[in-house]
């Protein structure tokens, strides 16, 4: 797979509180998005013969195709799961059937519109009136929502290793400070540590800062082949490695709570990890900048950890040494302000930063960044990440 | 004790049946492998381990040890809002090592979980037919 493909042009809606754009029609929104995104590759519409799309989206190339003047559909799918867990896959998916000769240009898209009156954060919460098998050993003693589950982990991470809310406020704090300078975010006034820790718990140790937006928008990514980027408007950027699924014993880790506990003190990334490094044939310390699924600041730690930024267990003292502060860390993380500060798009966002990243076009600019890691959301069996380079 | 009302039901199918009607007769058990002896939770037609898709269901004491929890603040739905804050433990129960089970403690304030804490089975009869296991602080000796 290594540099065999390219994205070629990225695009994003205009931002909204959740159920802001409940009204607006899902398909104008991916228009919108991939107007920008042709507009910027140089590609046509024409061109598009591809479609992949991840986390149940509701739309698909029945509708799409020709409701955007698409002419053939070469090519289709769909990565499972919900939640922000299959965004990189979406991305490797559509990486594979190119090289495959299966398409020639691919979109990768994501819509997220929300009723106004039903949560995304509530999902397993909305299920639990009707008893389910599937979540009868969690709903029925009050474990329902995505920050209870992911607060257990993070709680065995602090008694294991000394890990504290400090290190989850300096997450906060450094993603709020990215997302600054960001115009398009929608969280942009500074954030302290004060307020972090005087915010409302909401599931302890996770207070409100330590919980992702919820949003409404839509985002499509173009992918084609390297030689066929190389002669677009925009300087490529290699998709290097896409790697999805993850370890078998973590597989409903996250609702079962049974993963041994070497990967239940992890965010169920360093599979994915090892096998990213091996296909790009680099290591960690060649990474300049990580665009980490930040639903949960605790969870951003925790991928620090299955990456190999720091060793297991110091997740926290790595934060709280200024490593993920833009400029001057190590590694700047989450530069556009993530999932927490600019917009939750299903880590859509993530993916588009890195490019905007290796195109040296970022707000918020690592100096010369030649390699980006990209992580999806950490969850249930398949979880994905990708290596950009540029 | 009428802990989470509003979520106390369970719909059990082929695979979890056995656990459930375990619980109505104050019985604790979990899978076990019959092939490699691996003990699992939630319920499955197979083994991680070996593949195998024979299973027992061995008794178990009831006791455990607190591996995880939290204390919820944020009702996920608002017909919630009159439990919080309710804690969720997660329980490695002693006799079936890796297996644990999600539940609540009883009769025990926030401040006062720990991890590692001794706990044992406290049947909680919700409905005429189903009884859940919850947890409280264990009554053994040293």
């Amino acid at each position: 797979m290594k540099d065999r493909t390219c994205i070629a042009g990225v695009g994003t809606t205009a931002y909204g509180k959740r159920g802001e754009f409940y009204d607006v029609n899902p398909i104008d929104q991916v228009r919108e998005a991939l107007d920008l995104a042709l507009a910027e590759s140089g590609l046509d519409r024409r061109a598009i013969d591809g479609f992949a799309t991840y986390s149940v989206e509701k739309l698909d190339p029945s509708v799409l195709a020709p409701a955007l003047g698409i002419p053939n559909v070469n090519y289709s799918s769909m990565v499972h799961g919900g939640g922000g867990g299959g965004t990189c896959g979406a991305v490797a998916n559509a990486a594979a059937a190119i090289i495959a000769g299966q398409a020639e240009v691919v979109m990768v898209y994501k819509v997220i519109t929300q009723p106004p009156h039903a949560r995304f954060g509530a999902a397993y919460g909305s299920a639990q009136v009707a008893a389910d098998p599937a979540s009868d050993f969690h709903r029925p003693f009050g474990l329902i929502s995505p920050a209870q589950f992911f607060s257990l982990l993070f709680r065995r991470h602090m008694h294991r290793y000394g890990t504290t809310p400090l290190h989850l406020a300096e997450v906060a704090v450094s993603t709020r400070a990215n997302a600054t300078r960001n115009p398009k975010a929608l969280k942009r006034e500074p954030l302290t540590v004060e307020q972090h820790q005087r915010a409302r718990m909401i599931a302890d140790p996770f207070r409100l800062f330590d919980c992702c937006q919820e949003t409404d928008g839509g985002a499509v990514i173009l992918v084609t082949s390297a030689e066929r980027a190389r002669d677009l408007k925009q300087r490529p950027v290699y998709i290097m490695a896409g790697a999805m699924g993850g370890d078998t014993l973590w597989g409903q880790g996250l609702t079962s709570q049974n993963q041994p506990e070497e990967l239940y003190v992890s965010a169920g990334h360093a599979h994915l990890a090892r096998r990213l490094y091996a296909q790009a044939g680099i290591s960690p310390q060649d990474v300049d900048v990580a665009l980490l699924y930040d639903h949960f600041t605790g969870m951003v730690i925790l991928q620090l950890e299955d990456y190999g930024f720091c060793a297991r267990g110091e997740g926290g003292d790595f934060v709280a040494s200024g490593a993920i502060r833009w400029p001057h860390g190590r590694l700047p993380v989450n530069t556009h302000g993530g999932n927490l500060s600019e917009v939750y798009l299903l880590g859509m966002t993530h993916v588009i930063e890195g490019v905007r990243q290796l195109r040296g076009e970022a707000s918020s600019q690592v100096t010369d960044a030649e390699i980006a890691l990209v992580t999806a959301g950490p969850s249930n069996l398949p979880t994905s990440s990708l290596l950009l380079r540029r | 004790m009428a802990v989470l009302a509003l979520l106390a039901a369970v719909c059990p199918d082929a695979n979890t049946r056995p656990f459930w009607d375990a619980c109505r007769k104050r019985e604790l058990r979990v899978q076990r492998c019959a092939d490699c002896g691996r003990f699992r939770q939630p319920p499955a037609p197979g083994c991680a381990a070996c593949g195998s898709k024979l299973f027992e269901w061995p008794l178990l004491s009831g006791l455990g040890t607190v591996f995880s929890y939290t204390v919820v603040h944020h009702a996920a739905v608002p017909p919630l809002a009159a439990e919080i804050p309710y804690n969720v433990v997660v329980v490695e129960l002693d006799g079936a090592p890796g297996a644990r089970l999600i539940s609540n403690l009883l009769d025990c304030a926030p401040e006062e979980i720990t991890i590692g804490m001794r706990v044992e089975v406290a049947w909680d009869e919700v409905g005429d037919d189903l009884i859940l296991p919850r947890f409280r602080r264990a009554t053994e000796r040293g």
